[in-house]
């Protein structure tokens, strides 16, 4: 429904956002991607498994927690591939995101690449591994064949 | 607990309000409300507002639109449940009339989303999930949080796009009879099946629009309510709940835990089952996400929302019929506003003041459901005549 006539308006100062995100504490798993290698936390006492891995277990308040490799094979439990980009992903490419089961127990969410949309169907094998991008270390998925 | 009644509704015209800023559209939806109570803002307590925000200029909204509606000096919050930040603040402002704090509290609901462009709205509700393990990285956006719920439904139940799109074509139907909706026309399936995809298998008219919108109601207790009014609308029971920031943290992704739990506390409380309710408006945020809905709140078994889109249940007429204010979908989605506006539609229905699309009233039931995020947030309100 067209507004009439154009209205008048007021252009805001304009203002610019940039969070420095602490990672001091997860220290091990973002030195871990950048040496090739995607963790989940362990809780030393209680032993619950957490990806994303957090500094802290909410279970048994401990404070405790080690590293666990969890590269290797998942399956596809959900997707979809991202048209419509979010502003500051504009000079990116169409993505899919893929949510996958991996046989250590934990579920990862990260991008699927390489692969032909035709092939990327909910049960299909994916195969996790880290990445680096210029956005900092990271981790994805591709098919496993 | 004292009882809470709905005592004044109204409601702003949704859709691109580039014409008015931010207090001048909440006063909108306040007057109408004030007039429909026959009550002035010195009559009120308290004010909750209810409003996700940062895609307009008032970092502090709340007292902004306090100020301009005269209510400067009562008892005032923001409250903020991303798409559910609208029910939150009804659910604020009930509980302090129902714990004994205030006599008359008003509720309103707000959202500019459109003085920032497309993208960085996108960019934005894009955020509202995880930002450091969702967004950082993988550039999730609202609608593809709701496709991997599709994507998922459709592999595990055989639910079809033309289902999806069916949805799309109920509420834009009735859409078309809101004057206060943003989308004021009917579509075809095929006007849905040919839009523009957005993240597979969603699609443009599969998604509800970017809206600025204001919402408003006052709430009294049970005294108060009947001195003003020979029609209260009774808020019989409010049930919430809460789901994992991290969507990877979910037990599934065909339906959403937070509305299974939201709804069974509602329905506890207010001894009633889902089969009860004359008219319902859910969370159609998306064209999936009123199917899932159909599902948690138990109108449907598990699985079958596709099927009762289908055989046209939740039309007038149907089963229960839901979303004939258009919903999410054709009214409107001002995230802020949602809440208090399924508020407003229903209360119209069980005073039966609905016009062209009044259900009929047996029970003087009506169910209000609405959720937050991807599901991280859950409000289900019922509501008796």
């Amino acid at each position: 429904m067209a507004l009439s006539p154009p209205v008048r308006r007021l252009k805001s100062r304009p203002i610019t956002f940039v969070f420095e995100i602490p990672t001091d504490k997860l220290r091990e798993f973002w030195e871990g991607l950048e040496k090739g290698k995607v963790y989940a936390s362990k809780c030393k006492k209680c032993g619950k498994l957490s990806f994303p891995p957090t500094a802290d277990c909410a279970r048994c308040l401990n404070k405790e927690i080690e590293m666990v490799d969890i590269q290797g094979e998942g399956e596809i439990e959900t997707f979809t591939h991202i048209v419509i980009r979010p502003a500051s992903f504009q000079s990116q490419p169409t993505y899919t995101v893929t949510v996958a089961k991996m046989n250590s127990g934990v579920t990862v969410l990260a991008w699927l690449t390489g692969a032909k949309l035709s092939d990327v169907k909910v049960g299909a094998k994916v195969r996790l591994a880290a990445v680096q991008s210029p956005d900092g270390p990271s981790y994805g998925f591709t098919l496993v064949h | 607990m004292r009882k809470v009644a709905i005592v004044g509704v109204g409601h702003s015209r949704f859709g691109d309000r580039r014409d008015v800023n931010l207090p001048e559209l909440a006063f909108e939806a306040a007057k109408p409300a004030f007039e429909d109570a026959n009550l002035t803002s010195k009559d009120v307590d308290f004010l909750s507002v209810g409003t996700a925000g940062g895609w307009y200029e008032e970092f502090l909204p709340a007292v902004v639109v306090s100020e301009y509606l005269g209510l400067s000096g009562k008892g005032l919050v923001r409250c903020e449940a991303a798409c559910a930040s609208g029910s939150a603040a009804v659910a604020t402002a009930y509980n302090t009339i129902a714990s004994g704090q205030n006599d008359v509290a008003m509720a309103v609901g707000i959202e500019k989303m459109t003085e920032v462009d497309t993208l960085t709205a996108v960019e934005l509700i894009g955020r509202a999930g995880y930002y450091l393990w969702e967004f950082h990285n993988f550039g999730m956006t609202f609608p593809g949080y709701y496709a991997l719920h599709a994507t998922a439904h459709m592999k595990k139940f055989g639910t079809t796009e033309e289902q999806l799109a069916e949805v799309a074509v109920k509420n834009h139907k009735y859409g078309s009879m809101n004057p206060y909706a943003h989308l004021q026309r009917a579509i075809k399936i095929d006007d849905v099946l040919s839009s523009r995809m957005v993240a597979w298998p969603l699609k443009l008219y599969d998604c509800s629009p970017i809206s600025d919108g204001a919402a408003a109601i006052i709430l009294a207790s049970e005294e108060k309510a009947k001195s003003l009014t020979d029609s209260p609308v009774w808020i019989e029971a409010i049930g919430t709940s809460s789901d994992t920031a991290n969507i990877s943290k979910r037990s599934g992704y065909t339906g959403l835990e937070a509305t299974v739990i939201a709804s069974e506390k509602a329905f506890k409380r207010a001894n009633v089952g889902p089969d009860q309710f004359d008219v319902a408006d859910v969370h159609d945020c998306f064209t999936i996400a009123e199917l899932l809905a159909y599902e948690d709140l138990g109108f449907c078994e598990r699985g079958e929302g596709g099927k009762m889109i289908d055989e046209g249940q939740t039309e007038i007429g149907g089963k229960i019929p839901v979303n004939v204010d258009g919903g999410l979908k054709a009214k409107g989605h001002p995230i802020g506003a949602t809440g208090v506006s399924m508020m407003v539609g229903l209360t119209r229905q069980l005073r039966k003041q609905a016009g062209k699309t009044q259900v009929p009233i047996k029970n003087g039931l009506a169910l209000a459901h609405n959720v937050g995020g991807t599901g991280h947030y859950c409000y289900v309100t019922v509501l008796r005549s």
